[in-house]
């Protein structure tokens, strides 16, 4: 693979590859997917939460890139565009397996009604990243990650996982850019709400800088 | 400039915008302002910037072994 790898070579821009491809070059075709690789399987598990099954929309997705690549027309980024097809595909298995009776797809479409209110922890303002390699943070973030609701989970992985912008990650999921914000708000809020009681205690304690400071 | 004041329901709507650099800088000054004066919003706004961070350093899902091999061969037998 790490052959295959150097091939995509710096110097080999987005374009030229594509155009190889239209020309039949599958080889090139897999230099332009290798690097959106971990992207499109992210994007599929933010949906799925299952690998095997996100392994096989992510192979899906894939396969209708390069049968749809003649029409890509460039007016996003190659990666954001698979993205796109592979979000797109990852609902389409949710409605066929109707896995998710009481989440509909459908309802990923409506906005939020109403404001949501940061619950009232103590100040968290340690960044605790260096404590991230303690297996029970990782678990931690994933609980809280899992008990979100889809439509914020997917929003949360593309922005703050994937980093891609607030256009390219409203142009992945098909919903307006206001939405996009709405969604991050409550996604972070939420995940918040979920760490903090943890970070404040039940599961990390003994360190003084995770001691309850209520400055108010 | 004068700076209008600002309820704490109107900087938690917009906390995220802010961590992001997407609200004006007339909004961003008010909610500057507020921060300096409401210890509970600055909780609010340094937890929500800890999840940022925490997010996008802890979050990764491990692909299964053999993908990359797997998704070449499906390109190759296209």
């Amino acid at each position: 693979m790490s052959t295959r790898t150097a091939k995509a070579n710096f110097d080999t821009t987005e374009s030229e590859l594509i155009q190889r491809v239209c020309q039949g070059d599958k080889e090139a075709f897999y230099s332009l997917v290798q690097p959106c690789e971990r992207g499109v399987f992210t994007a599929a598990m933010s949906i799925l939460n299952n690998p095997a099954d996100a392994e096989e929309v992510a192979q899906e997705a894939v396969l209708k890139a390069f049968s749809a690549l003649p029409r890509f027309r460039g007016e996003s980024k190659f990666s954001t565009w698979l993205i796109q097809i592979t979000i797109n595909e990852a609902r389409l298995k949710v409605r066929k397996d109707r896995k998710h009776l009481y989440e509909s797809v459908d309802e990923q479409k409506t906005d939020e009604q109403g404001d949501y209110f940061p619950k009232d922890y103590a100040d968290w303002r340690e960044i605790p990243s260096e404590t991230l390699h303690r297996k029970e943070l990782r678990e931690a973030l994933q609980r809280a990650l899992n008990s979100l609701p889809t439509k914020y989970r997917e929003v949360l992985i593309l922005r703050d996982v994937q980093h891609l912008s607030i256009q390219e990650t409203a142009q992945a999921l098909d919903i307006t850019e206001g939405s996009v914000k709405t969604r991050l708000l409550r996604a972070r809020f939420q995940m918040r709400d979920a760490l903090a009681p943890g970070i404040d205690g039940s599961w990390y304690s003994g360190k003084q800088e995770y001691e309850k400071v209520r400055p108010w | 400039m004068k700076v209008i004041e600002i309820s704490c329901l109107e900087v938690w709507r917009e906390i995220s915008n802010f961590l992001d650099g997407e609200v004006d800088p007339e909004m961003r000054a008010r909610m500057e302002a507020h921060f300096k004066v409401c210890a509970h919003c600055t909780a609010i706004l340094d937890g929500t910037k800890n999840v940022v961070k925490l997010v996008g350093d802890g979050v990764e899902y491990q692909m299964p072994e053999g993908f990359s091999k797997r998704l070449y061969d499906k390109i190759k037998d296209r």
